[in-house]
């Protein structure tokens, strides 16, 4: 008996080691064929990353340390305080109305028939596909101060001229209206993918016990899509709060400095004019704001999957 | 006695072998003796101007033995401006590189002194204009050497017919295609510019002049403010734009910008060309880049524009001038044959032919080179650039001159002029105001 007992152990043991080595040489596979990515990702992200740390405490000629002084500079200008309101304006905005337009399509073409569906989801992924700098430059000749597309339409119609780039505030919806049109085809492809992965059963039970369509949407649609939804948000806002194509093309910030975000004021002060520290002073800004939202969206996300893991145990 | 026999193959093979022997030994020894060189260009918009560039290089290279490379750089989409910023951060790249106005002096500290050159080029062709040195000499060093291709004025493009028909103005009578400018051309003021643009803009061709805050916009509003003597900062770096001139200036800014098209604020560099062209606008400020692809695209607008100096104010006529320059980067291992080129390049001939190719776009900064037979002979309307190139009426400016250049690249880079006006006509802030705004900008801009 204990020697039976004896051989098992080592069996086992035996086992657990081939086990072990195996999981070790699976782990080290992977992480061979993850070291292209994670030199990639080192060289592209994270030396620039900290390069930009190291220039932002230099002097506007780069040949001094000076701390966090160009923080402090920063703190003390109008005009940052103004492109830090904007840049929250533009993401917000554009984020919200991404995810609001991106959901109702999701669920004009999720209710489509399946024929048909293939064929509207591929037009209505246009906007995302054609490169931005493009798309944006035909935007840019539809605003365009003399020859406006939208104001000949306008005036066809008996309706006076908008400067769409020349008022500020209009300028703002211009810049926001094409993140959207660019945006929101994301949105849409990633909750009708969601959407496709509710079980029809949840909607058969709802109707069972009499849930209207709003009820639906309200306590099954909602709560099966929040997840995907804090996700696509989060990884919207990141990439719209870096955005620097549309208001570059657009405006280029203007009228007034009225539409810069922080890439596009970024650009203006490192490069073209010159002072690099201060325009990566401005970009690293973009930093705390975002790792902020992630870290409160991601802990969201992570609390209730680990209620729906509960909920299926 | 050996009897030599020639086979076809012996033949093939020997031919083969002395073939290889000769491109081994035969290759002009010592062709590329002097080292190789690398350059950048700024890639020029009037097609065939490249040519020329490199026909002058390459005869240099052949006659210096340089192994030499060539790359034209396009501005749009910042490119040019983009590789400057690369370079000199990873302190590698070309050895020369083509630099526009405030860049010799925000790199000098990574450029190579050309003082040297720059004595026996100015020896040779005599001074240059005070803002080729002003930009090019930013720490009493001359940081780069100055460049023909696409050093430029900013004066009027002006319609001939609209002038006349709707502001009474004749344009040829002050600056007429075959001579110098008359006494006519005193009449040329500010106000006089007022007056017809109130004009124009009630017959439905207002001008052009963009409220924006890019280079054209403002190199136009910068010489209105050195024609009324305001100033943002002086030359030693004190902030003195709360002035009496400034008011001055601003107080006609606004009267002007009545006057504009209503999207003026939105202006680019490109708009205003497009409002010439378009037969929309009686008056730009802008080099013959307008006129020129008017030329291809709309004739009948082409044949009509006439390009002559800005208004005079109370201060003087002061003329726009953008200088581009050649610039050898302090890491350059050949910096001999750098320099070399660079000397060869600055010649009156190299100029001339440059000055040809352009179809005249490029003004040279040497004084002396300022009566280029081109520029007489370009059209149509024939005669249309005699007045393109500096006048001795015409005290040549940059905007933001004369505060020391580190200021003076913010000032005009963030177009903190025109933000003043635009504050004022758009924003609805008093001329105090706008000033005050401009005080505490410039404030920051002193930062070191």
């Amino acid at each position: 008996m204990a020697q039976a007992a004896a051989i098992g152990g080592a069996l086992e043991e035996r086992g657990a080691s081939r086990g072990g080595g195996l999981a070790r040489r699976r782990a080290r596979i992977a992480f061979l064929l993850c070291l292209p990515l994670i030199v990639l990702v080192l060289a592209l992200v994270i030396y620039p990353a900290f390069y930009s740390l190291h220039l932002a405490t230099l002097n506007k000629s780069m040949t001094r340390f000076v701390g966090l002084a160009n923080f402090a500079f920063l703190f003390k200008r109008e005009t940052f305080w103004m492109v830090v309101e904007q840049s929250v304006i533009f993401a917000v905005g554009a984020v919200v109305f991404k995810a609001l337009i991106g959901f109702v399509l999701a669920h004009l073409v999720h209710r489509l028939p399946q024929r048909g569906q293939r064929a509207w989801r591929g037009m209505l992924l246009v906007p995302w596909v054609i490169p931005p700098a493009m798309s944006t430059l035909v935007w840019w000749w539809m605003y365009e101060p003399s020859y406006s597309a939208l104001n000949w339409l306008l005036a066809g119609m008996g309706f006076a001229p908008v400067a769409w780039l020349g008022d500020p505030y209009w300028a703002r919806f211009a810049v926001i209206l094409v993140n959207v049109w660019y945006g929101a085809p994301f949105f849409m492809i990633m909750y009708l993918a969601a959407l496709k992965s509710v079980p029809a059963e949840l909607y058969e039970s709802a109707e069972i016990d009499g849930a209207n369509a709003w009820q639906k949407l309200i306590y099954v649609t909602l709560p099966m899509l929040r997840n995907i939804i804090a996700i696509t948000v989060l990884f919207s806002l990141i990439v719209t709060f870096a955005n620097f194509d549309i208001v570059r093309i657009l405006t280029a910030g203007g009228p007034r400095d009225m539409t810069h975000v922080f890439a596009t004021w970024a650009f203006k002060l490192g490069i073209e004019s010159n002072d690099i520290p201060l325009g990566a002073c401005v970009s690293l800004f973009m930093f705390p704001i975002l790792g902020f939202a992630a870290v409160f969206i991601l802990r969201d996300v992570h609390r209730r999957s680990r209620e729906l893991a509960g909920v299926a145990a | 006695m050996t009897k030599w026999h020639l086979s076809r193959r012996s033949l093939l093979l020997g031919a083969s072998g002395v073939a290889v022997a000769g491109a081994m030994l035969g290759r002009p020894r010592g062709a590329y003796a002097a080292g190789k060189l690398s350059v950048g260009f700024w890639d020029h918009w009037v097609p065939g101007a490249n040519d020329t560039l490199t026909r002058l290089c390459r005869e240099w290279a052949a006659k210096e033995k340089i192994d030499l490379t060539i790359d034209y750089i396009p501005s749009q989409g910042n490119k040019l401006l983009l590789t400057i910023a690369a370079e000199a951060q990873a302190r590698s790249g070309h050895d020369i590189l083509a630099m526009n106005t405030w860049l010799p002096g925000s790199h000098a500290e990574r450029l190579e002194p050309v003082d040297d050159v720059m004595k026996d080029v100015l020896a040779k062709n005599g001074p240059t204009n005070p803002v080729v040195e002003y930009l090019g000499k930013p720490d009493g060093h001359w940081r780069a050497v100055p460049a023909t291709p696409g050093s430029q004025m900013k004066g009027p493009a002006s319609r001939i017919d609209l002038l006349e028909e709707h502001a009474g103005i004749d344009i040829l009578a002050m600056y007429p295609p075959d001579g110098p400018a008359t006494p006519a051309a005193e009449q040329w003021t500010w106000d006089a510019l007022l007056a017809a643009a109130e004009k124009c803009h009630k017959a439905g061709f207002p001008f052009g002049i963009g409220l924006g805050t890019t280079s054209d916009n403002v190199d136009t509003w910068g010489s209105l403010f050195h024609a009324f003597g305001a100033r943002l900062v002086d030359e030693k770096g004190n902030i003195v734009v709360k002035s009496d001139a400034t008011r001055a200036a601003l107080e006609f800014a606004k009267k002007l910008a009545a006057f504009l098209p209503g999207d003026a604020i939105a202006w680019d560099d490109g708009s205003n060309n497009r409002w010439l062209i378009s037969g929309k606008g009686a008056l730009i400020f802008n080099p013959p880049s307008a006129w020129a692809v008017a030329k291809r695209d709309a004739p009948q607008v082409a044949e009509k524009v006439w390009h002559h100096p800005a208004p005079t104010g109370p201060k003087g006529r002061f003329g726009p001038y953008l200088p581009y320059y050649w610039a050898i980067w302090s890491f350059s291992p050949n910096k001999s044959a750098a320099k070399s080129l660079l000397a060869h390049l600055s010649t009156r001939e190299a100029a001339e032919q440059l000055v040809a190719a352009s179809q005249g776009y490029d003004i040279p900064g040497y004084l002396s080179f300022n009566d280029f037979k081109t520029w007489n002979e370009e059209g149509p309307p024939r005669g249309t650039l005699r007045h393109y190139p500096p006048t001795k009426d015409q005290i040549l400016s940059i905007a933001a001159a004369p505060a020391p250049h580190k200021i003076a690249e913010q000032i005009y880079n963030q177009a903190t002029i025109t933000k003043m006006i635009a504050r004022i006509v758009q924003g609805g802030d008093s001329i105090d105001k706008a000033i005050a705004w401009a005080e505490s900008e410039l404030e920051g801009f002193m930062r070191g």
